[in-house]
């Protein structure tokens, strides 16, 4: 009976990891909860911008390039019109003036959006809830290409532009 | 060359009529649940070490080479996505299929081989009990059972592995690894995963024990019948695999 009996448990505990497996699959990947490897202690941040682009929760906060926190959530904020990020900034780099700039920026030109901060010059420092007010958006390839096509347009004609113009 | 173009036309037919069989067989072998957890245990729970350990390996080579390739295009961040996807949809369900078909179809193709040689069988059926239902319907079963769950677990090491070299040794961002990674698969790339594994379960467990059930009775017939199996396993399972990646793919 016994010899059943721990058919029986290693059957079990098989099956239940298997289904956990199975479970972790269809939960976690497909979902934008970050529910591992995020417990880094740190104060949070917010920062409103105008378009994050395809920003996502998990994302780095970099300062002159290294890494200094993580994006903890993206939603959007009705009352502003705008996106709402929160940042974990780690509890080491305290010293970050409040007039600082956020900026989503791109690793390479086609890689991931991450957010990078520009250090301000005000005796100040960021602390726990606090907001950054200055912010620069993503810039959104399409958008560029736009503008670029309208100064192009507006231009006053010259021979040279003329040319050019017509794709 | 006729007469081999029959035969394996034969060996077709045969499979097919012997699948029949079986599913009329599962019915009754529902009601004997016991029998059927046996050999869960048997295909499954016994090959699990293998599969993690397999699974870390293949994981790992995919966060190797996915990042070497993705590096040169600068998009390191995508490292995740691909790795997922590519165990997900194509790794993880075939490469558990070739290790199941090697780890436990050939137990199940030697051991039913086995009873065959000794007559064990035969002294089934004089007894009026169906050989069918009471040896082969549970261990084609168990087999489906087993192989699913044995992929979900491939796949999760095979993360993690990859994670393991693409965030700890080459220094990609874990959070850009996961966050990425969380927008870009889809439930329906999961899904097809599981409907990929759970077809080369039926595959896999029909074969090796069609070539049990039917091997020649001697020492010779089963070493032959085992061979059978993992290549035919193999084989079935490749073409397969291209079939459903078409049917899955979206055009």
């Amino acid at each position: 009976m016994s010899a059943n009996r721990s058919l029986e448990v290693g059957t079990g505990l098989f099956v239940l990891l298997g289904f956990a497996a199975l479970a972790f699959l269809t939960t976690q990947l497909p979902g934008a909860k970050l529910s591992l490897g995020s417990g880094s202690s740190g104060y949070t941040v917010s920062a409103h911008f105008e378009n994050v682009g395809d920003l996502k929760a998990g994302a780095p906060v970099t300062m002159a390039g290294v890494k200094v926190g993580r994006v903890s959530s993206v939603a959007y904020d009705s009352q502003e019109y705008k996106a709402v990020v929160k940042l974990i900034i780690d509890r080491s780099y305290n010293r970050i003036p409040d007039d600082s700039w956020a900026n989503i920026e791109t690793s390479g030109l086609l890689g991931a959006r991450y957010v990078g901060i520009d250090a301000g010059g005000s005796e100040t420092f960021l602390v726990d809830s606090s907001q950054i007010e200055n912010t620069q958006s993503a810039m959104v390839l399409e958008k560029l290409v736009n503008k670029l096509f309208a100064a192009f347009a507006s231009r006053p004609a010259t021979g040279a532009s003329q040319e050019s113009k017509s794709p | 060359m006729i007469s081999r173009l029959a035969a394996s036309l034969s060996r077709i037919g045969a499979v097919a009529l012997f699948l029949l069989q079986v599913l009329a067989a599962c019915g009754p072998a529902l009601l004997r649940p016991r029998l059927i957890v046996q050999q869960v245990y048997n295909t499954g729970a016994r090959s699990l070490v293998i599969i993690m350990l397999c699974g870390l390996f293949v994981g790992m080579v995919l966060g190797l080479q996915g990042y070497d390739l993705l590096a040169r295009f600068g998009s390191e961040s995508a490292l995740g996505v691909a790795a997922t996807l590519g165990l997900l949809k194509e790794l993880g369900p075939v490469v558990t299929a070739l290790l199941f078909a090697g780890r436990a179809g050939t137990a199940l193709t030697s051991e039913i081989g086995l009873m065959r040689a000794t007559d064990q069988l035969t002294a089934m059926q004089m007894m009026a009990v169906d050989p069918l239902q009471r040896v082969i319907a549970p261990r084609f079963l168990g087999g489906i059972i087993a192989m699913p769950l044995l992929a979900a677990v491939f796949n999760i090491i095979g993360i993690y592995g990859a994670q393991l070299v693409g965030v700890s040794l080459m220094g990609v961002d874990q959070g850009t690894f996961w966050s990425q990674m969380q927008g870009a698969v889809a439930l329906h790339d999961v899904n097809e995963g599981i409907v990929k594994s759970a077809a080369f379960g039926v595959i896999c467990s029909l074969l090796a024990v069609y070539e049990g059930y039917n091997a020649e009775p001697t020492a010779a017939g089963v070493g032959l019948a085992t061979t059978r199996t993992v290549v035919a396993s193999s084989v079935m399972t490749l073409v397969v695999d291209y079939m459903l990646t078409a049917a899955f793919l979206k055009v």
